[in-house]
């Protein structure tokens, strides 16, 4: 479903972080990606959505080269076919909670009858004409859950989703995530620092100079 | 200390990193104070000048002795000389003469020239003194010597020696440039002789202007003026030489404060502006201020902040201000004159002065307007909840006061009672203020009215499938209204001033265009070359002119000026044919007047203007008593009649009644209406060939109107200079607004990039929400222009200027303006996008950005 062939990345001062990386994801795979601040782990999740473009190398999803694409091509890609779950939750804050969810399907032009199960699967049925400064932290992240998952697509990627949360919620949340990934079959890709929540995924990995290092369950607790 | 060094960063690093909105609100402070303060300066000076030039001509008098009418039998000169307790009477005769090739307009060929006589005015006017040349000191005496001032000369382009051909009436004197009269003010055009010499040569034998009194030592002024004024009776007016000074202000005092009023709009749209920048640094810096007031600092300290952070644009707005208005001011008089080309200050030249006083009041009002544009952002500020504020997204609940209408409601209310009010000192005070609380609470409705608008909206269009973008736009401006409307405050306060303007304009410019058809319908106006208020057509001219060939009707006019109250400029008054059986195919009437048959038996009826309605209560139906003639004569007013072209008032009256009272057979102006088969030109060459024909003054009725309405059009000049200003200031607040608040969207952007919303979607989001909020800031702008003008129309001018007009909207001219605006700001919201959304997606969403 995602393959990454060599890819490479430095920064502007020559610093690299991401040395002809090479790693293949399957459909419905939920990985984790953990390793140590700058080793690149955000930077690798902004390759992959489109939003930033290898030095070198080639990331395919699908079969399609994202690096190849102009923006407005990555933008189409990453609205029908990438969810994104941020540390932040970025909801809308003038939306109610069934606009900010129904958002994907909008943009793609589906009928909007899956934002209310959607709103359900998280947690927060009949709060659609909430608002989300009436929210908790825990329940923003729900919200910006059931909007990732929402247009059900096939990737999703979730950069530190608990990181602003409590231990209980953040546990609560992995949970949730980890189930309506499923329950979709979607594909994901994890990065977090917290072993916890790296320890809901299939499959771990460390993410070291040299590239994506497999870490046993048992070493990430 | 550390609370001032604090403050001191805070400032600072606001005004460092959104330096684009600062300098927009600057601008926008500095060019309301440099409006309001170069008017000030420009009317100051001339007011002042012609004040003095005023005075330079009645010197040092303590009295002024004056007719009803222009001038009065001199016999009265004898007797005020031998008066108990007058030291020393002066008699002075005024003329206007005009001189041939100088004619431009109405009023810039003609020359005053002042008789004086040289041993009276040593002691009261000596700065009306001719400097004869050297060994000629007769010449002040003589009958052929006009002396001229600095001004005059070079107007005339004449030197000492040189002789000068003057029209007077009908006929033609030549006169001898003897010398100067140094001591004039500068700008001033006058010539001086001697008083004998000037009766002669210009036929005004036996007739004085006025007389100057100094009293004795220890004489009460104004017990001794009200002793004389009941000795002398009706006929004359005595009035105190300071006097002079009210009547010259009452003359320009509503267009000056109308003028002030306009300027004043300019600063008005500039306190907005401060309102949207203060209160959108409130929205972004929200957090921060929470994390403070979580650090300890407290409510106080914020409010200090933000009020100190107000008062800093403020002072230096208004610094900016006053060094730009001073150098506005002073190039327009250097090009435009001291009454900024309306005339209403003729023949001087004032020059502008700093004055510590004007300057320091004006930077208070720039100071003070802006600190009060800062109180509700403050208030914002301080009132915050921290632990809320901290919140991610808790920004769309500042300012959520704001879209609740009660504050808008009350200032409406107001505004609605203060229309009622009558005129405060002869001004509209009342109707002023209602435009400003109008303004107030149309500006504060908006928030409410965006959100209602859009929310209904919005629940019409969720029963359909709307397209993504559109139901962002749809539910931002729906959702936090309060935010939109702070951005379209000060478009919404200029452009609905400038509806309001638009509307008043046409309605006079319609009003007045009408009203010369009306009282221009001959084809052909005559006058004698400055006749001044004596008859310059004696009855022989009348006969020759009547009995030209090609003539269809011959209509002559007799006007002279009145002096009804001393501390107000003079009325005119019209003698005429006047429709005996309806005045109305005569005068341009308004509703008020009485058909001839239900007139008192015996009665000698007038037709006065609105002015003499507001300004000396005379009613229909009233019986009143007017200088007419050598006793004062009582008139049944029958009927009131539109005058645009003189606002201290004027009555009309029929030509026969005026000459059996007075006697008086001459006439100043001959209408003259035309066979079909003549032609203008050859009745104009007709006319020409007549002995005295080269010193007519000939205008077609066309030329005429279309003279007025450019004088119309010049005074309205600095009007529209200001709407476009008051504009422009606005569309800069748009600028600065819009791009204010999409950087601060810059994260939600961000995520829209990220689930897949193309960079042309966000800028086509920006554009229509920008389009959308301007179109209903363009309607309500309208509503609320719509209402002002009516204020303006029915309430400002009448009582400011004591004439009414029916309303007529420019619709075409909106139009055009509302879609320039509309585009305007729907290019300003998209070229603010193009900065929020060229920026990095990634760096958008990071949470530390």
């Amino acid at each position: 479903m995602l393959e990454l062939c060599n890819v490479s990345k430095s920064y502007r001062e020559g610093r690299k972080v991401l040395d002809r990386l090479t790693y293949t994801l399957e459909a419905g795979e939920y990985i984790a990606i953990m390793g140590e601040s700058g080793v690149g782990k955000s930077t690798l999740l902004n390759l992959i959505a489109g939003l930033d473009t290898p030095d070198s190398g080639e990331i395919r999803i699908n079969g399609v080269g994202v690096s190849a694409l102009d923006d407005d091509a990555a933008t189409l890609l990453r609205r029908k076919q990438l969810g994104f779950i941020f540390q932040a939750f970025h909801i809308l804050p003038h939306l109610t909670l069934f606009q900010n969810i129904a958002l994907p399907l909008l943009l793609n032009d589906q009928k909007l009858d899956q934002v209310e199960p959607m709103l359900s699967a998280v947690g927060l049925e009949n709060r659609g004409h909430h608002f989300p400064h009436q929210l908790s932290g825990g329940e923003l992240q729900r919200v910006a859950i059931a909007r990732a998952l929402v247009h059900r697509p096939k990737l999703i990627l979730a950069d530190e989703p608990t990181g602003n949360l409590d231990p209980d919620t953040a546990r609560e949340i992995l949970q949730l995530m980890r189930a309506e990934i499923k329950a979709n079959g979607a594909a994901a890709i994890l990065v977090t620092h917290s072993h916890v929540a790296a320890a809901t995924a299939d499959r771990i990995l460390d993410l070291k100079r040299d590239g994506l290092h497999p870490v046993a369950p048992g070493n990430a607790a | 200390m550390t609370s001032t060094i604090l403050s001191r960063w805070l400032l600072w690093s606001e005004w460092r990193a959104h330096w684009m909105q600062v300098i927009v609100a600057l601008i926008a402070i500095a060019t309301g104070v440099a409006m309001a303060y170069s008017i000030h300066l420009i009317n100051s000076a001339a007011f002042n000048e012609f004040s003095a030039a005023s005075k330079s001509l009645s010197g040092q008098s303590d009295l002024q002795v004056r007719g009803r009418s222009a001038f009065f039998d001199e016999s009265l000169y004898p007797k005020l000389a031998r008066h108990a307790g007058v030291a020393v009477a002066n008699p002075v005769l005024e003329l206007d003469v005009a001189v041939p090739g100088k004619r431009q307009n109405r009023n810039d060929h003609k020359l005053k020239i002042i008789g004086i006589d040289t041993f009276r005015a040593m002691q009261i006017a000596p700065d009306l003194l001719g400097m004869p040349a050297e060994g000629k000191n007769m010449d002040r005496f003589a009958e052929d010597a006009l002396f001229l001032s600095p001004a005059a000369m070079e107007w005339l382009q004449v030197e000492q020696d040189d002789s000068l051909q003057l029209h007077v009436g009908l006929e033609t004197v030549t006169l001898r440039v003897a010398g100067g009269v140094v001591r004039a003010r500068a700008g001033q055009r006058i010539g001086v002789m001697d008083i004998g010499a000037l009766q002669w040569r210009m036929q005004q034998l036996g007739v004085l202007s006025r007389i100057e009194l100094k009293l004795k030592e220890g004489i009460n002024h104004a017990a001794f003026k009200a002793d004389l004024s009941r000795e002398l009776g009706e006929a004359y007016v005595v009035v105190e030489s300071s006097d002079q000074e009210q009547r010259v202000a009452n003359m320009s005092r509503a267009y000056r404060i109308n003028l002030n009023m306009l300027a004043l709009v300019a600063l008005f749209t500039g306190v907005f502006l401060v309102f949207s920048t203060q209160a959108l640094s409130v929205i972004r810096r929200r957090q921060h201020f929470a994390l403070l007031r979580a650090l300890g600092w407290t409510r106080r300290q914020l409010l200090r902040q933000m009020i100190w952070e107000g008062a800093a644009f403020g002072m230096v707005g208004s610094l900016l201000g006053l060094v730009l208005g001073y150098a506005i001011a002073a190039l327009a008089i250097q090009f435009l004159g001291g009454d900024l080309g309306t005339n209403f200050f003729p023949g001087i030249k004032p020059s502008i002065h700093f004055d510590e006083v004007s300057a320091l009041l004006f930077f208070v009002i720039g100071l003070f307007v802006t600190v009060l544009g800062s109180i509700v952002p403050a208030l914002e500020a301080a009132r915050t909840k921290p632990a809320q504020a901290l919140r991610s997204g808790s920004e769309v609940m500042a300012l959520v006061k704001l879209s609740k209408p009660w504050f808008a409601l009350v200032c409406l209310l107001a505004a609605l009672l203060l229309t009622q009010l009558p005129p405060l000192f002869e001004l509209p005070i009342g109707g002023y203020l209602a435009i400003v609380l109008l303004l107030v609470g149309g500006i504060a409705l908006m928030p409410y009215c965006v959100g209602w608008l859009f929310n209904t909206l919005m629940m019409r269009c969720q029963r359909y499938s709307t397209p993504a973008i559109f139901t962002l736009v749809l539910a931002r401006l729906a959702n936090a209204p309060n935010q939109a409307a702070i951005a379209l405050g000060g478009i919404l306060a200029s452009f609905s001033l400038m509806v309001a303007m638009a509307i008043m304009v046409s309605s006079f410019r319609i009003s007045i265009d009408d009203w010369l058809v009306r009282v221009l319908p001959a084809d052909l106006y005559v006058r004698t070359i400055a006749s001044g208020d004596h008859g310059g057509f004696p009855p022989g001219a009348q006969q020759d002119i009547a009995g030209l060939p090609g003539f269809d009707r011959v209509d002559f006019f007799r006007s002279q000026t009145l002096t009804l109250d001393q501390r107000r400029p003079d009325i005119m008054l019209f003698a005429r044919p006047i429709d005996p059986v309806d005045a109305r195919n005569t005068l341009p009437m308004t509703d008020a007047w009485i058909a001839a048959e239900l007139w008192p038996q015996q009665a000698m009826p007038i037709w006065v203007s609105e002015a003499m309605v507001d300004l000396y209560g005379y009613h229909v139906g009233d019986t009143v008593e007017l200088p007419v003639g050598a006793a004062s004569g009582q008139f049944f007013v029958a009927g009131v009649w539109r005058d645009y072209g003189r606002q201290f008032g004027a009555v009309q009256m029929r030509l026969s009644d005026y000459q059996e009272l007075t006697g008086d057979l001459s006439v100043n102006t001959i209408a003259i209406g035309l066979q079909a088969n003549t032609t203008v030109d050859t009745a104009i060459e007709r006319l020409r060939q007549l002995a005295f024909g080269s010193r007519l003054e000939i205008s077609r009725s066309g030329d005429m109107r279309a003279l007025s309405l450019e004088i119309f059009d010049r005074s309205f000049a600095v009007t529209y200079l200001l709407e476009i200003v008051a504009v422009f200031i606005g569309l800069l607040g748009v600028a600065a607004s819009f791009s204010a608040q999409t950087l601060a969207r810059v994260r939600e952007f961000g995520m829209l990039r990220h689930i897949g919303v193309l960079r042309r979607q966000i800028l086509w989001l920006l554009a229509a929400e920008g389009g959308m909020l301007t179109a209903v800031g363009i309607l309500l702008g309208f509503v609320l222009g719509w209402s002002i003008s009516l204020i303006l129309v029915f309430i400002v001018n009448p009582q400011s200027f004591h004439w009414t007009m029916p309303l007529h909207v420019p619709w075409i001219w909106l139009l055009l303006i509302a879609i320039v605006l509309l585009i305007s700001a729907s290019i300003t919201a998209v070229w603010a996008g193009q900065r929020a959304v060229s920026g990095h997606v990634i760096r958008a969403v990071r949470e530390d950005w």
